[in-house]
């Protein structure tokens, strides 16, 4: 405990437990704006931004009386902030010592924490690259037309569902074990637990093909077939299926609309599916080629 | 005793605001200050906004949803008023500041110890990047949970995922600026990713350059983060991205009005 609250107060982590506590409340208040206004969908009357979104206000002085409260209770809290709290300051730098664990800056602890699952040129370059522009097109993707400008769950609970995912789970949350749960060597430490540098954890993981027993002398070709066939099928079986189930949703979007959204959303889940085999089978590659690992 | 409906006397006000300003807008001292009184009017409403270089980013009137903080929760506002605080702390701090190899270190010890409020103007400028970076999250979140990306706005969510990225960029290159040990390990942490970019990166995949030649090169000007790297992130950080971010920036507020205003039903 008495460690967890010495990092916790570390000051470069203020923030985090910060962002944590607002992001919970934000995705609380969304959902309750979201069932409040299902619930009044359901009832026939709409939602409730309808009842304003025919009025007009002045912006003088309703909304910049507003931007004025909120400019004002952001700089009081920032001078309480900086008041209180001293920006780190440590030794000069050093190329000569590195400090162990070495983290880049804490927003990018989520992929510095995908490093344990892929490597960099997947965690580092790829994912990144594809966040960035799969987030741009999900306006391209998502033709669901309705819940446009206004809370709501159940008349478009994928995208909520795809986009609170990966934002929750797969950012915030991975943010947090970076920051809290991973010590020295980069090893798992739960909350609670001290950060020991000298906690050794044997290094058992084995590759698809070792696992399936497979002749390691066999060209890569060959051994790597099955890691091949999987990614294969992850990206093609999986949407041909999703598209005989949902039909009505594969035809609102079309073949290419489709297989974008379908491959976007199965590269983020290919994090927690390496993760789980992981944890499970101690898998450390699915493919091993010369080049390049999965 | 007959029954007597309880009758709730009238809420009596603290203080009567309205009375109180009355009273100050006839006292001489303010009538010595302001030299003609505006009165009240739907046409000087509108004047206060359009009047005004500033206020003019906004419409006259607006649509009565948009303007609560349960719908937008202010987020893109908040963080466009941080930004505002990080240029004026940041601009003080170059004041400071000199980009070079040990003097930046000596000059973060300067401004703790010896710059007047020095160490306060630090932490307000450290301290709204880190909030800036969670009020853009958030701001993204609300947009992408009211539906808001939907058409016409689907650019200008586009616009938004740069402006994240660059945010993001912004902090990261401020990051390695007080050349402490957290400085140079974390960059260190992030720019080893740039070595495993395919065919750009000297150990990526299919790799057709080498560690003098490779995209980390071109982000540090060197090999390892040294001088060059910190004169780089300095150059980055203090000018090109911000005039990149305040380019996106406006075509971002332009938008939010061209496309209708805040969104709603
Ligand atoms: C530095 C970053 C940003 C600033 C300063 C900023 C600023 C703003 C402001 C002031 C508004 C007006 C409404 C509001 O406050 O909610 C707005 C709206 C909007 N923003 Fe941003 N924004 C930023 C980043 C983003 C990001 C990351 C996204 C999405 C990925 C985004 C997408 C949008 C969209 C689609 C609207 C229109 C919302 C509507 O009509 O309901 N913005 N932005």
């Amino acid at each position: 405990m008495e460690h967890f609250i010495k990092i916790l107060s570390k000051p470069d982590n203020i923030p985090i437990a910060g962002m944590v506590l607002l992001v919970f409340f934000y995705t609380g208040w969304a959902f309750v704006m979201a069932i409040r206004n299902d619930l009044r969908i359901k009832a026939g009357k709409g939602p409730l931004e309808l009842e304003e979104s025919g009025l007009k206000v002045d912006v003088m002085p309703h909304l910049l009386k507003r931007e004025f409260i909120a400019a004002l209770v952001v700089t009081i809290i920032l001078v309480i902030w900086s008041v209180a709290v001293n920006a780190p300051l440590e030794e000069i730098a050093n190329p000569a010592v590195t400090p162990n664990p070495s983290k880049a800056p804490w927003y990018f602890l989520g992929l510095q924490e995908m490093l344990v699952y892929f490597d960099p040129w997947l965690a580092g370059v790829v994912f990144p690259t594809l966040i960035i522009l799969g987030l741009m097109a999900i306006p391209y993707l998502d033709k669901n037309a309705k819940g446009n400008g206004y809370y709501t769950l159940q008349e478009r609970p994928f995208a909520i569902f795809g986009f609170l995912f990966g934002f929750l789970i797969l950012w915030v949350a991975m943010i947090f074990t970076g920051t809290f749960m991973r010590g020295p060597g980069w090893n798992f430490f739960s909350p609670f637990e001290p950060w020991d540098v000298h906690k050794v954890v044997p290094l058992t993981n084995v590759d698809l093909s070792e696992l399936l027993d497979i002749d390691p002398k066999t060209p890569w070709y060959v051994r790597e077939v099955p890691g091949f066939l999987f990614l294969l099928l992850w990206f093609t079986f999986i949407p041909y299926v999703v598209a005989l189930v949902k039909r009505a949703f594969f035809a609102q979007l079309g073949i290419v609309r489709y297989w974008v959204t379908m491959f976007l959303f199965l590269f983020m889940l290919l994090l927690p599916v390496k993760m789980i085999l992981r944890w499970t089978l101690n898998l450390k590659y699915l493919i091993v080629t010369p080049w390049f690992n999965i | 005793m007959p029954e007597t409906i309880e009758q709730k006397p009238p809420k009596k006000k603290l203080v009567n605001w309205e009375e109180l300003s009355r009273q100050i807008k006839a006292s001489q001292f303010y009538k010595s200050m302001f030299r003609r009184d505006y009165k009240d009017t739907p046409r000087n409403r509108a004047l206060a906004v359009i009047g005004n270089v500033w206020l003019h980013l906004h419409p006259v009137k607006v649509r009565k949803h948009g303007i609560r903080y349960s719908f937008t929760w202010g987020m893109g506002g908040i963080s466009f008023y941080l930004f505002l605080v990080l240029l004026v702390s940041g601009v003080l701090l170059m004041f400071y500041y000199r980009p070079s190899i040990p003097e930046a270190y000596h000059d973060m010890k300067f401004l703790e110890f010896d710059v007047p409020f020095g160490m306060f103007l630090r932490n307000i400028h450290r301290w709204s990047g880190h909030a800036m970076v969670v009020t853009v999250w958030l701001h993204m979140l609300r947009v992408f949970m009211t539906g808001s990306y939907k058409p016409p706005r689907e650019f200008n969510w586009g616009v938004g995922v740069v402006l994240l990225t660059f945010t993001l960029l912004l902090s990261f290159t401020g990051y390695l600026l007080p050349w402490d040990q957290l400085a140079l390990w974390a960059v260190t942490v992030g720019t080893n990713m740039a070595k495993a970019t395919p065919f750009l990166g000297a150990e990526g995949p299919f790799s057709i350059v080498d560690a003098a030649s490779d995209v980390r090169f071109a982000l540090l000007g060197g090999r390892i983060v040294g001088p060059n790297a910190l004169l780089r992130f300095y150059v980055f950080h203090c000018i090109a991205f911000p005039l990149i971010f305040l380019v996106f920036l406006s075509v971002h507020l332009w938008r939010v009005r061209k496309d209708g205003g805040i969104s709603g039903p």
